[in-house]
């Protein structure tokens, strides 16, 4: 952002501090509670909250009427003398045991439910999620559409973002590739993660569950209605934590049916033809793709990054020196460095790709290219 | 005792400033040089220095004071009180690396070799010791039965012979006391001796490193650290004898002397832990 | 300087004698629990200042949609420095800077048990402060990975995150020396017949927090050790590929984590209970149970952690365990409220500032404690873990308990300070403004922690707006309401009018028998309780 923007930005915010009461809030929609819930299990966590909520409201309100009777009745302005007594085992039992059994008649609740939640035995469908600085993967592991395999990334643009175009309905929650699921089924959900931790957040489902790299940990929804449900990635994951939002579109079993034909059409489509030889044009404008989606949170559309923690591509020495060092950077990339292996997450086509589009974009001309070939024997 | 001396409040003193100034020194010296900017190591010296000036100078106030007769039966039990849970954060510092252990042993290895992980590590199997998954050279884990043994017995005799040397002075036998400090400081250093020794000979022939996956990392994190402490009881006990030459402490008055005993003894203790849990099982 | 040989002036200064250095060395060398007591509050004050800006930026990032003045990398360092300084910066030095000031007077002693390791515990933490601050203008900038610093994202970031971890270990060493010095003190330096269960709350408030405090600082040091080696040194306790695991970090993180939420708020209590006590002139209701009490939830405080982590994926009956155990907490507490209200019934009540900020505490941590209670029960954590639920929820624990706590044995004690009374008027109008606008800022939060809204973002999604601005602006008047509170301690010290000995005509306890302003050396000869 330049300067002038943040000042712009500073004086708006101001004088929205100062309007704000007055506009917007009139005619907003005010949101007080859990988002609708789509699940069994959602209803069940909803009415659990609401039974919590509600007995911490009453005793809430019983202790503080007797707090506030003492503090309007018993106030030394209207002449009292205090009583002296400072004990009575009577009532300390009482206001211990009384706790207890109310804490005892909540645990049953709970229990059953958290028993319940904790149960993702024998699903209808498998789906694995991986989180990577920042966004989703998919692999549908089991049941029908097995073998279906996709990255779903942030869709809304970075205009919105910085302000330069009005924010759309879904800002923020909006990806490219949904996960779809069919109503009705249970769906396990396998997490883990490729760098840090994250976290699997449906609200609707009542699903939260933290992706953990190199372990496998699991939880289950079955969607009991038809939608599209939004929601985020829930622990904190490095700077673009808030941009790697989780969309799960629940279909009828029949629009789910066609929807996996239709994806394994298209993962045939390009699964292109490993010993094809690529022009300069084709990898470059392919590459451009590939990097848009996976590298440009870090080394920036610019390719300047964000020094000194993500280094330029532009003029870089690994990006205009010998191929082989770049090959192995982005394929197995760095330990201890934000830097991915991106060779699990790519093919080796688009590998290629985002490789010669690094090697002749920006200032970088060395007019190499990089064929899926090479990536092939480079990974053994 | 006199109303007005009930208890001795010390005078300003410079010396924590110093101190301060070496551990930033130290913080962010260390800071620089784990991240290979130059003066890092430099700073981190000066720092060292400027603390072991520090603690000459404060100590020596103390034992001044103490020497000097300041020190009434209040403030002994003060410092034996402030000994005692100072001792306490170091057994919770020590857990912190216990607990890792036991975590890794009980819980990361053998959840990495469970069916639910084969996806992500197809060919680890669950066993200890181990160097995780991912880690593929051969190594070779610390047998119990060697050297470290042997270190075993060092320090318990050690202390018996820090033991018997309380005995002594006790009875205000100084040579007794002498010789049993310095038979428990030859004790500690030969100790130290054969653990770098056997760092060296992990690092060299058996293939086991700081990097060698968790054995490596519990292994050398919790002996080295427990190595760090005998190095510092030691430094505390030659102190102590410097002091026995001096002429210091009386049967009913040497707190110092005790608490570095008592010093010496938890870091034998947890030698024993390390000795079963790291070596043996 | 001081020398080696007996007889010199530091050896032989028996403090009750002898007058501190004037100018600044008197604060650079003094071991006097009162100058240290002071330079702890003001240094918190500083720290909760700097803390508080950064809460500002924060709830100004967050006024709209959309990036506006940072970039997400510095707002995760904002919100990891805002974190790390509040809790460590301002207010567990807060407490100890009362510590210093009122135990000693309390029982009966003549200072702390050891003076110049107080001076020491002090002057580690401009130190510490320095590598924390200073670490955002370092390349890469401060820590980013959140106050807990989880691996291994902590693992993956520049040069401030070292500095956070040697800061980490200096504050431990600062939290260590201060904790050995008031449990000593306590446990050493009590006048005659001021018994454990004669000792006022505040100090048996202390008591067991000192001794959290080293039970669970040294684990931190671990913690952050572990990940320091991790980052330089090719140890694998947070890599799965060495056998490690990133959740192990979290176990060790929170076994410190949870006691630690209760060190920030404990000594609260303490003050609490004075106060209550005080202004309804009327003794404690319950005293030995207040004190069993405090002492069952610092001793459940280390079995409760993993309700932190109930997402991570542990097993269920680990679930179970840590959501029953996380309950029974609720009980003590329980018994905690209700002998505050105890202690006000048929007493005889006046409200004046100290007494008006405890009865916020009371009202308002009990909600903080209700909303942990929703938060305990596993299933409907997982879907408020890391939303601004939690946020709500530990505001109301940690601003509306703890600072509210603080600010009540500010008022309570200043008289015994400064020897002048501060500005009722503007103390009531300090506390109203912040009650409003502290329920301004972090009421409207739990609704959006209930409607997803996640934790530790820059940006977010339309629908959050209109309460974001709420909180926003309720920040805001926060923050400048806390103005009047400097305002008038600073008119206090430089006048005003004199404070009697004992300003509270329900005030029990030792210090009120000393004069006002307290004497630079309390209890030079030791009083006998009864
Ligand atoms: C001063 C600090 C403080 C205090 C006192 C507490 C007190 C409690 N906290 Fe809180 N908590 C924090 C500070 C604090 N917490 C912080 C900082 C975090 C977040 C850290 C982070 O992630 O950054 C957190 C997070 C946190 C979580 C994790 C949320 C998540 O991340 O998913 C949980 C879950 O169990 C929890 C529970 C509790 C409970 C049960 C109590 C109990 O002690 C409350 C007990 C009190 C009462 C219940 C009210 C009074 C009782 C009665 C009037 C009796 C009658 C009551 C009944 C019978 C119900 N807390
Ligand atoms: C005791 C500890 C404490 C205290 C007192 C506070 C006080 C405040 N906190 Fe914070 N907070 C934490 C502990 C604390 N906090 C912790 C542990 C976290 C978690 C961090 C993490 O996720 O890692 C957190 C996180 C946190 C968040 C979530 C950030 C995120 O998830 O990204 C927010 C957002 O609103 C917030 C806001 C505030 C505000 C507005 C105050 C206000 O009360 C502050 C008021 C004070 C001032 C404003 C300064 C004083 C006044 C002046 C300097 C006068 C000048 C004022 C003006 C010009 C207006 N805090
Ligand atoms: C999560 C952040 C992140 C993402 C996403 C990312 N990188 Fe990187 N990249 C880094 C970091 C950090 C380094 C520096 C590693 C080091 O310290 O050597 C780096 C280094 C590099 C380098 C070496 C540059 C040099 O001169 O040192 C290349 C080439 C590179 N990345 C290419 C890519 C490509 C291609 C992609 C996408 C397919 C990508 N990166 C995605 C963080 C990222
Ligand atoms: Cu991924 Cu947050
Ligand atoms: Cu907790």
């Amino acid at each position: 952002m330049t300067k002038q923007a943040r000042w712009g930005n500073m004086l708006r915010l101001a004088g929205l501090l100062l309007f704000a009461a007055a506009s917007g809030w009139a005619q907003a929609e005010y949101k007080l509670n859990f988002q609708e819930p789509a699940t069994k299990l959602a209803h069940d966590v909803y009415g659990l909250h609401m039974g919590m909520m509600y007995i911490c409201v009453v005793i809430f309100v019983i202790v503080f009427s007797v707090m506030f009777y003492s503090v309007f009745k018993h106030r030394k302005s209207s002449g009292r003398t205090p009583a002296t007594f400072h004990e009575s085992t009577k009532v300390e039992i009482l206001w211990t045991v009384i706790p207890t059994i109310i804490l005892l008649l909540m645990t049953w609740p709970v229990t059953i439910t958290l028993l319940e939640m904790r149960d993702s035995s024998n699903p209808d469908i498998t789906i694995k999620a991986t989180g990577y600085q920042w966004k989703w993967g998919y692999d549908y592991l089991k049941g029908e559409g097995e073998g279906i395999k996709f990255m779903s990334v942030l869709s809304t643009p970075q205009e919105q973002i910085h302000n330069t175009a009005p924010k759309g309905e879904h800002y923020l929650l909006e990806v490219d590739n949904h996960v779809v699921v069919p109503v009705g089924k249970k769906i396990r959900v396998l997490t883990t993660a490729n760098d840090v931790i994250h976290s699997w957040f449906i609200p609707a489902f009542a699903v939260k569950q933290d992706a953990v790299p190199g372990f496998i940990r699991d939880t289950s929804f079955r969607a009991e209605r038809e939608g599209i449900f939004r929601g985020q990635c829930a622990e904190l994951c490095g700077k673009d934590h808030a941009y790697m939002p989780i969309v799960v579109e629940v279909v009828s079993p029949e629009k789910y049916t066609a929807w996996v034909a239709e994806q394994q059409k298209k993962m045939a489509a390009s699964a292109a033809d490993p010993n094809k030889v690529w022009t300069l044009p084709e990898l470059v404008s392919r590459g451009e793709t590939v990097y848009m989606q996976n590298c440009v949170a870090c080394h920036q559309p610019t390719g300047k990054g964000l020094p000194p923690v993500f280094p330029a591509l532009d003029g870089s020495k690994i990006a205009t020196g010998p191929k082989a060092g770049h090959i192995d950077i982005v394929t197995n990339g760095k330990t201890g460095t934000a830097m991915a292996a991106f060779g699990k997450q790519l093919s080796d086509a688009d590998l290629a790709a985002v490789i010669t589009f690094e090697r002749n974009s920006w200032s970088n001309k060395t007019g190499e290219l990089v064929q899926p070939n090479e990536i092939k024997a480079a990974r053994k | 005792m006199s109303q007005e001396t009930y208890y001795y409040v010390p005078g300003p003193s410079r010396w924590p400033l110093v101190g301060s100034l070496a551990l930033l020194l130290m913080g962010s010296g260390a800071a620089m040089w784990v991240n290979h900017i130059g003066a890092g190591p430099y700073m981190v010296l000066a720092g060292f220095l400027v603390l072991v000036f520090m603690m000459k100078g404060w100590f020596g106030v103390v034992i001044g004071e103490s020497e000097g007769g300041s020190y009434n039966k209040r403030v002994d039990l003060s410092f034996r009180w402030a000994m005692s849970w100072f001792i306490f954060s170091e057994v919770m510092f020590f857990s912190a690396f216990f607990g890792a252990l036991f975590y890794v042993r009980t819980l990361s290895i053998p959840d990495l070799g469970s069916v639910e992980q084969q996806m992500l590590w197809p060919e680890f199997k669950a066993a200890w010791p181990s160097a995780g998954p991912g880690f593929k050279e051969a190594f070779t884990p610390m047998a119990a039965w060697g050297i470290p043994a042997i270190n075993t017995l060092l320090l318990l005799t050690s202390g018996v012979t820090l033991t018997w040397a309380h005995w002594g002075l006790l009875k205000d036998n100084r040579t007794q006391l002498k010789l049993g400090l310095v038979l428990t400081i030859l004790l500690g250093l030969v100790f130290l001796s054969l653990q770098v020794f056997e760092y060296s000979h992990a690092y060299h022939e058996m293939n086991l490193k700081l990097s060698t996956g968790v054995y490596g990392t519990t292994f050398f994190m919790l002996t080295g650290f427990h190595g760090l402490h005998v190095t510092i009881g030691a430094t505390m006990l030659i102190v102590m004898l410097f002091r026995v030459m001096a002429g210091h402490f009386k049967p009913d008055h040497h707190f110092a002397f005790e608490g570095v005993a008592w010093y010496w003894h938890f870091v034998d203790v947890v030698w024993l832990f390390l000795f079963v849990v790291v070596y043996w099982l | 300087m001081e020398a080696t040989v007996p007889g010199h002036a530091d050896t032989h200064a028996h403090g009750h004698h002898g007058h501190p250095p004037s100018g600044l060395m008197r604060w650079v060398t003094t071991t006097n629990h009162k100058d240290i007591g002071t330079m702890y509050l003001w240094f918190s004050f500083a720290m909760f200042l700097v803390g508080g800006m950064m809460a500002l930026t924060i709830r100004s990032e967050l006024f709209q949609p959309g990036l506006q003045i940072l970039e997400p990398e510095r707002f995760n360092q904002m919100t990891t420095l805002h974190g790390l300084i509040m809790v460590f910066g301002a207010i567990m030095p807060a407490f100890v800077g009362f510590a210093n000031w009122m135990i000693p007077m309390q029982i009966g002693a003549a200072d702390m048990a050891f003076g110049r390791m107080n001076n020491w515990s002090f002057w580690l933490l401009p130190p510490a402060a320095t590598l924390l601050v200073t670490s955002l203008f370092v390349p890469g900038g401060a820590a980013a990975a959140g106050w807990t610093l989880y691996a291994p994202l902590s693992v993956q970031q520049g040069m401030g995150m070292d500095m956070t971890i040697f800061a980490v270990h200096i504050l431990g060493m600062s939290s260590i020396m201060g904790s050995i010095n008031i449990i000593t003190t306590i446990l050493n330096l009590r006048a005659p017949g001021m018994n454990l269960m004669k000792m006022p709350l505040f100090v048996w408030t202390w008591l067991i927090t000192a001794f959290l405090i080293i039970a669970v600082m040294p684990v931190l040091a671990g913690a952050v050790t572990m990940i320091l080696t991790d980052r330089h040194f090719g140890t694998s306790f947070f890599n799965a590929a060495g056998g490690g695991d990133p959740v192990l970090f979290q176990h060790v993180f929170w076994f410190f984590g949870h006691p630690e939420v209760y060190i920030v708020v404990i000594p609260g209590f303490g003050v609490v209970s004075q106060v209550v006590s005080a202004f309804s002139r009327k003794p404690l209701f319950g005293y030995a149970s207040m004190v069993y009490a405090t002492a069952s939830i610092a001793v459940l405080s280390f079995f409760v952690w993993a309700h932190h982590m109930y997402t991570v994926g542990m097993p269920v009956g680990g679930q179970l365990y840590f959501m029953y155990a996380t309950m029974l907490i609720a009980i003590p507490t329980g018994v905690k409220v209700f002998n505050w209200i105890a202690t006000m019934w048929r007493g005889s009540l006046s409200f004046e500032t100290p007494m008006l900020f405890s009865l916020g505490f009371i009202f308002l941590f009990t909600m903080g404690g209700f909303s942990g209670l929703v938060l305990a029960m596993a299933p409907v954590d997982v879907q408020m873990q890391d939303t601004y639920y939690v946020v709500a929820h530990f505001h109301y624990t940690m601003v509306a308990g703890a600072l509210f706590s603080a600010f009540s044995a500010t008022y309570y004690w200043l008289p015994k300070w400064t020897g002048h009374m501060y500005n009722e008027k503007l103390g009531k109008v300090h506390f109203w403004l912040s009650l409003i606008f502290f329920n301004m800022t972090f009421f409207v939060q739990h609704f959006l922690g209930l409607a997803g809204m996640p934790r530790r973002i820059p940006d977010y999604a339309l629908q959050f707006t209109e309460f974001n601005q709420i909180s926003t602006i309720g920040a805001f008047g926060f923050g400048l309401s806390q103005l009047l509170f400097l305002y008038n301690i600073i008119t206090c010290i430089k006048g005003g009018p004199k404070a009697p000995a004992k300003p509270w005509d329900g005030a029990e306890g030792l210090e009120w028998d000393l004069p006002s302003p307290a004497p630079y050396h309390s209890w030079e000869t030791q009083p006998t309780v009864k």
